[in-house]
């Protein structure tokens, strides 16, 4: 079957019902996205799926509708996303496995909520689990991501 | 420590030949220089200056052998080494290096020896010294116990400037310059007239002459890095995805493995029919192993929908199958047949108990699993010279010899590639995933096998945090707290842990009553009694070990005690703190969380203090009681490590460690049904998710007399102060966790 990853397409060869995340990291080599749970529970999978932050452990290879992008089409060490130079300022990560699911959620919702309140940025993120507990920071620098890009577009 | 560390050694070293078994060898061994792991790598274009530096034509490398699980320890130690060594941190690269017995872990001895952190008499420290010297026998290459900055912070600092004098020397002898006309910068000896020699050219010659030994380390006032907040290492890569952890591990001709053991944990695998599996798409192999059986396929997940698929029937396991049992052991451990240690026995306990009026109260603490997000994994390859091992771990050198062991092979033959992990709270002291890798892969000779657990089974088969329960009695009298009386019993940990290593360890467990008996509190008439239960079911160290049940214990009932005086929560711990560095985090969270004023209707401020590793924590926590349920609104936290070594680093881990501690305190547990685990998922055990999370206000305080680390200290107050909070706001006293069982959060 046909999938288009950070604007390339792959043809892979897999079951219908093996879930994106698996497709993504041990048939295309994609690591950003991470296995966390499997069942919906941690977001550590989270990819975009035409711009909607998706669990991709629970999507199904074949019911993949629209091209997918994952971390590392978000943004790279060399061209930064505004999410991602929040991270970076703020130090956000501690042991950072969780940090590719929490940025794409972010993303998602900064793309739909360019100004959240700290209820909104709550109800976005828990979804997304953090053992290192670094909510503190991830709340910041989703504030700090939202005014970069407002001011990028004024 | 330094003013009596070289008697205290010294009179180790005379009373070392009667205490054990290996110590006259020991002895031997910790007088001979360590050996150096480098050497043998290194070609002739390198020079190895210290365990911890390697430069050569490649570039500068600073080897950080304590294990980094998001605590940022690569880049607290390569901030050390790069202090003296006069390095930028963008010219080097940090590499956990291979792990080696000059890798010792002397910091941990801190906390095995029986004695209060804030006990420095002699007695204390030549306890300590003997410790010391057991773990360079042992070698133990091990993280845990927030010592990593401890053990680095002169050792490191002291590589690095070795290096670079070393390297000053190389040229001297190159441009016939004196020394003492050279000076260092980014990497470089600059000449007088300012030509800079790189260090990677000056290597070669480093090499041939003796590193000089004797040098002086800096000034605080000279600092550049350390106490500064510097990006870390791993934070660009942690940023954009592009951090590889074991599990993201590729290696050409890989096939990938995942196993289902017993969930009766130790019990046997007495029949297993694989006959679906086997023809399942990608299955390359299923293969018994210790208590299970694994599959290998060509993909991970495909992997574990075989494993799933096959039919096996489980032994019974080796210890009680239902809760109300551990429980029971528990409670019947509070006997003097069952008595491990009672180091703190003040005034007189039995005579205040009996005048009375008696308080009282009993407490419960559950397992609880680690669960880091990353799952655990490992891959090993067995080739027929060499075996080479990629994992996240933070005891390299035990997976090393347990390997060999199971391969057949010298350790010497086992190389371990110690890989980023996706956090530990101490489950990576445990290396069950390694040793059945290693067995996978001996089946399959040349492959490499990467293992990979699904979180059900690292779920269900993690050593967890231990059971525990404690009964406090004590007195009050003229408004304040007079006797307190604390038991606690619990399995021991320690044995647990070391006995899945094959080391027994004998003498009390002090974890048992650690953040507890040492409390720098003086009631006037005070005793601590440690309880040690049977063993039950797998217990390790979890984030703060025995200090994470006993801080809880302790603060709570000391609260309790304080309330019965009519004390105010605050005053009477400062009134009662002996400690000076204790006593000011107190006041630095009383002034934070403006203690003095009166919160408003339906808010409750609960403080709480627990010393643990040495290191003095205080934390306030306020709490509002709503229509729906208990909102955890703030927290402050103050914490003395001697020495903040990066206050972002130090905020991050505090932050961190408060989510940790509360989120598990209200929702999550572990317990056993039919001998087997009931959690299976974060569904079930699922800690704080942001909605939760409090806002939280930390402080590093720097009067302590030594550095230490704040991995762990920030834990065991934080389900106390939230209790305490609890308790202001509504009446309702919480004894046991999790706390959701007795009160609803929102
Ligand atoms: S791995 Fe998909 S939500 Fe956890
Ligand atoms: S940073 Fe470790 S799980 Fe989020």
């Amino acid at each position: 079957m046909k999938l288009n990853v950070n604007g390339r397409d792959h043809e892979v060869d897999v079951e219908p019902d093996m879930p994106l995340l698996w497709v993504l990291r041990d048939e295309l080599k994609i690591k950003g996205v991470k296995y966390g749970c499997g069942v919906s529970q941690c977001g550590a999978c989270t990819v975009h799926i035409d711009g909607e932050a998706v669990r991709s452990c629970q999507t199904a290879a074949a019911d993949v509708w629209d091209p997918v992008t994952t971390i590392e089409g978000l943004g790279n060490p060399e061209n930064l996303h505004a999410v991602q130079a929040a991270w970076l300022s703020h130090q956000v990560a501690q042991c950072g496995y969780c940090q590719a699911g929490q940025m794409m959620q972010a993303a998602a919702l900064l793309a739909e909520n360019p100004a959240p309140t700290d209820d909104d940025i709550d109800t976005a993120m828990s979804g997304n689990l953090c053992r290192c507990g670094t909510y503190p920071r991830i709340r910041a620098a989703i504030k700090t991501a939202a005014a970069a890009i407002a001011e990028a577009r004024e | 420590m330094s003013r009596v560390g070289t008697i205290a050694r010294r009179s180790f070293l005379i009373g070392s030949v009667a205490v054990a078994g290996g110590v006259a060898f020991g002895a031997y061994a910790y007088r001979r220089p360590v050996p150096n792991p480098l050497l043998d790598q290194i070609g002739p274009e390198s020079a190895a200056i210290t365990p911890y530096v390697r430069i050569d034509a490649g570039g500068i490398t600073l080897i950080t052998p304590r294990a980094d699980s998001g605590q940022g320890a690569y880049s607290v130690q390569a901030a050390l080494i790069a202090e003296e060594l006069d390095v930028t941190l963008d010219q080097i690269t940090a590499d956990p290096g291979l792990p080696g017995p000059a890798y010792y872990n002397t910091a941990l001895a801190n906390d095995a020896a029986p004695f209060a952190a804030t006990d420095d008499g002699l007695v204390a420290n030549s306890a300590r010294g003997f410790m010391d010297v057991m773990i360079k026998l042992l070698g133990l290459q091990i993280t845990g116990g927030s010592t990593t900055v401890p053990d680095s912070f002169e050792k490191l600092r002291m590589a690095g400037a070795v290096a670079r004098e070393t390297l000053k020397a190389a040229a001297a002898r190159q441009t016939g310059i004196p020394v003492g006309d050279l000076r260092t910068q980014d990497g470089a000896v600059l000449l007088p007239d300012g030509q800079a020699l790189p260090y990677t050219t000056l290597a070669p010659v480093a090499a041939d002459i003796d590193p000089v030994t004797d040098v002086t380390l800096r000034d605080p006032s000279q600092w550049r890095l350390v106490g500064r907040a510097v990006t870390r290492l791993d934070m660009v890569a942690k940023s954009t995805g592009t951090q590889a952890y074991g599990i993201d591990l590729e290696l050409d001709g890989m096939v990938h493995a995942t196993v289902r053991t017993n969930p009766r944990r130790g019990g046997a695998m007495l029949d297993f029919d694989a006959t679906a599996a086997e023809t399942m798409r990608g299955v390359r192999a299923v293969l018994p192993i210790t208590g299970g059986v694994a599959v290998v396929a060509d993909n991970t997940w495909r992997a574990i929908q075989a494993v799933n698929a096959i039919d096996i029937t489980w032994g019974d396991a080796p210890y009680p199958p239902e809760m109300d049992a551990h429980w029971a052991a528990l409670e019947n451990s509070f006997d003097e047949s069952a008595r491990d240690s009672r180091r703190r026995d003040d005034g007189d306990v039995d005579a205040a108990l009996a005048k009375g009026p008696v308080v009282s109260a009993t407490y419960r603490a559950p397992y609880l699993a680690h669960a880091p997000l990353e799952p655990i994994s490992a891959t090993v390859q067995v080739t027929p010279d060499r075996v080479d091992v990629w994992t996240g771990t933070q005891i390299p050198r035990f997976v090393q010899t347990n390997v060999a062991r199971i391969v057949n092979r010298d350790p010497d033959q086992v190389f371990v590639h110690v890989q980023m992990m996706g956090g530990s709270f101490g489950h990576r002291l445990e290396d069950r995933v390694v040793r059945e890798a290693a067995e996978i892969a001996a089946q399959l000779p040349g492959t490499p096998v990467k293992l990979t657990y699904s979180r059900e089974e690292d779920m269900t088969h993690d050593d967890t945090r231990q059971i525990a329960m404690a009964r406090g009695r004590g007195t009050v009298r003229d408004g304040r707290v007079e006797t307190m009386d604390l038991g606690i019993a619990m399995p021991s940990i320690i044995a647990s842990q070391m006995g899945r290593q094959g080391l027994p360890v004998p003498g009390p467990d002090m974890q048992i009553v650690a953040g507890a008996w040492d409390q720098p509190m003086r009631i006037p008439n005070c005793r601590v009694t440690g309880y040690r239960a049977p063993e039950l079911a797998p217990i390790s160290s979890w984030r703060s070990v025995g200090a994470s049940t006993n801080g809880f214990f302790h603060d709570v009932f000391l609260d309790e005690l304080i309330h019965a005086a009519g004390a105010d929560p605050m005053e009477e711990r400062l009134r009662l703190c002996w400690h000076d560095p204790s006593r000011k985090t107190l006041e630095a969270v009383a002034e934070m969380s403006n203690w003095g004023a009166p919160p408003a209707p339906g808010v409750g401020r609960g403080v709480a203090f627990c010393m643990s590793f040495g290191v003095p924590a205080a934390e306030v926590i306020e709490v509002t009681q709503t229509t729906d349920g208990i909102r955890i609104d703030n927290v402050w936290a103050a914490l003395d490590v001697g020495r903040v070594v990066d206050p972002v680093n130090f905020e991050n881990n505090v932050q961190g460690g408060v989510v940790w501690a509360l989120g598990h305190a209200i929702n999550s547990e572990i317990t056993y049904a039919d001998g087997q685990v009931e959690q299976v998922n974060y569904y079930d055990a699922e800690g704080m998710r942001m909605y939760q999370a409090p806002n939280i206000m930390v402080r590093g305080l720097e009067n302590g007399d030594q550095v230490r680390g704040v991995g762990e200290p920030m834990v065991p107050p934080a389900a106390a102060a939230l209790s305490n909070a609890i308790f202001a706001a509504t009446g309702q006293r919480i004894r046991e966790m999790p706390m959701n069982r007795f009160i609803d959060f929102v």
